[in-house]
């Protein structure tokens, strides 16, 4: 396999001599899709920025290719309702032209927000419209903290799928935050179970099995499964029922 | 009268060009007390340029860009609030500064102006200063428009993208500075947060993107400040608090028009 485009060497994070995240030794290749799960205040969110850059370890390194471009989706802006700005002037600091702007929109089914304010958006709307920004920078790695986060359980199956199409079409790796493993299982190369250090990884279906994940995260799998449900038809992004001849 | 009125007028307007946009930036970036911390260090700088027969201009931006730096260093490490870091520093200048008025023997400080602002201390020497400082601010802004918009929109993502954020803070910082240093003779050390938020929050009612925003925010201050200068000199008022009510009145006219 070729070199990767970004990989942890024992990288620690450490805030007031407590570690964030211990140990951490990964690396994501091109083309590659990895998930982090693991539960709240594992440090999921401090793997991504690690990634991006944004923090440095305290311990360790992180190795990235030269000129690394990198598409970030933070769970939520930290602008207030004080700045005015519309979807489409959003979309504009990327430094994309009028056309491609609207084929995101588009793609991401959310054309009617174009003109919207970006503190009037939903949660679901706001992981979109910072999913079209980070495509429209053309990444070689997309780095996103709970893209699903908000969006109603139908529409995460075909937000989902888009992410997971993404690969092919921009050519590019994708580092994800989800909470839930068999919802992302069928596209993802590598999942990462974490939990302040790397409790497993591997394919998913290895780590489904493994019985760090169990320990961790079981009870939810468990509480998942019991429920089957039998589905006779499709949703579409905002959840409507989309029937198939 | 007339006379009287015209260098003030146009050092007024010309100084809305920078107060305008950069307010903006000051209410996007919660900014509002570092402002002030400023303004009481720009008071310092006041009484140590006097005190140390300095130039006092000079001073004033000296202590600002001092307070400025010390503010940024401070927050590197993250065990205090900004605030708090804030009031700190502010306080300790404001305290510094009023020790050392009362350590200037003759009473050469006009402290009242200094306070709240001084209508007679602006000849055409300070107009041409002031214009000049003003449109350098305005065409700095201009010029990184789009890495402080992205700034304020949210420093991590504009990190990610390659915005020097650090860098654009730093800048942010001392355009505030510098025109806290330029504003004070005209609206005095109390008041200047007041002039640079004031007319920025109306503008916001307004405003459907940060542009028009920024406009508004100018469009406010002009009427302030010309409305201020005028009616400070017909009914003899102090000049700062002048042009703060009437930034206020416009701030009250779009908080009734605009709901957006």
């Amino acid at each position: 396999m070729s070199a990767p485009l970004l990989a942890l060497s024992e990288a620690s994070v450490l805030r007031q001599g407590r570690a964030i995240l211990k140990d951490l030794t990964l690396s994501v290749h091109a083309k590659e899709i990895v998930t982090v799960i693991g539960p709240n205040g594992a440090g999921k969110s401090t793997l991504i920025k690690l990634l991006a850059g944004l923090i440095l370890p305290s311990v360790g390194a992180v190795q990235r290719v030269a000129n690394l471009t990198i598409g970030y989706t933070p769970q939520r802006l930290s602008s207030d309702k004080s700045l005015p700005i519309t979807v489409d002037r959003f979309l504009r600091l990327a430094n994309a032209c009028g056309r491609a702007r609207r084929d995101q929109l588009q793609r991401l089914r959310i054309s009617h927000l174009e003109q919207q304010q970006m503190h009037k958006l939903s949660g679901g709307e706001l992981q979109r419209v910072l999913l079209a920004r980070a495509i429209l920078l053309k990444p070689q790695l997309l780095l996103l903290d709970e893209p699903l986060q908000g969006v109603d359980i139908a529409g995460q199956q075909e937000l989902y799928r888009l992410i997971a199409s993404l690969r092919d079409s921009l050519n590019c790796a994708v580092v994800m935050v989800s909470h839930d493993l068999h919802m992302v299982m069928a596209q993802t190369d590598t999942v990462i179970c974490l939990n302040q250090h790397v409790c497993c990884h591997g394919k998913p279906e290895n780590v489904s099995q493994h019985p760090e994940y169990l320990k961790l995260l079981g009870n939810q799998a468990g509480e998942l499964a019991l429920y089957t449900h039998r589905h006779d038809h499709q949703h579409d992004l905002h959840g409507d029922v989309v029937h198939h001849d | 009268m007339i006379e009287l009125l015209i260098a003030p007028l146009l050092a007024g307007m010309a100084l809305v060009l920078a107060t305008g946009p950069l307010g903006c930036f000051i209410v996007w970036g919660r900014m509002a007390y570092f402002g002030d911390t400023l303004a009481h260090s720009a008071l310092l700088g006041v009484v140590l340029g006097v005190l140390l027969q300095f130039n006092v201009a000079l001073a004033i931006l000296l202590l600002c860009a001092l307070v400025a730096l010390s503010l940024w260093w401070l927050q590197r490490s993250e065990l205090l609030a900004s605030d708090t870091l804030l009031g700190i520093l502010s306080h300790s200048c404001l305290a510094l500064g009023l020790v050392g008025i009362s350590l200037i023997e003759n009473s050469r400080v006009n402290v009242f102006g200094l306070l709240v602002g001084d209508l007679l201390t602006v000849g055409w020497g300070e107009v041409i200063l002031i214009a000049v400082i003003s449109l350098l601010v305005q065409a700095a802004i201009v010029f990184k428009w789009r890495s402080l918009l992205l700034l304020v929109v949210d420093p991590e993502l504009a990190k990610v993208e390659g915005v020097p954020t650090a860098a654009m803070r730093l800048l942010l910082m001392l355009l505030i500075a510098v025109v806290i240093a330029i504003a004070m003779q005209i609206v005095g050390v109390l008041l200047i947060t007041a002039m640079l938020i004031i007319p920025a929050a109306g503008a916001r009612y307004l405003s459907t993107s940060p542009e028009r925003m920024a406009l508004w925010a100018t469009v406010g201050g002009l009427f302030a400040v010309s409305s201020g200068i005028m009616s400070a000199l017909l009914f003899d008022l102090p000049l700062g608090p002048a042009i703060v009510i009437l930034a206020a009145l416009f701030f009250l006219v779009c908080a009734c028009v605009g709901e957006k």
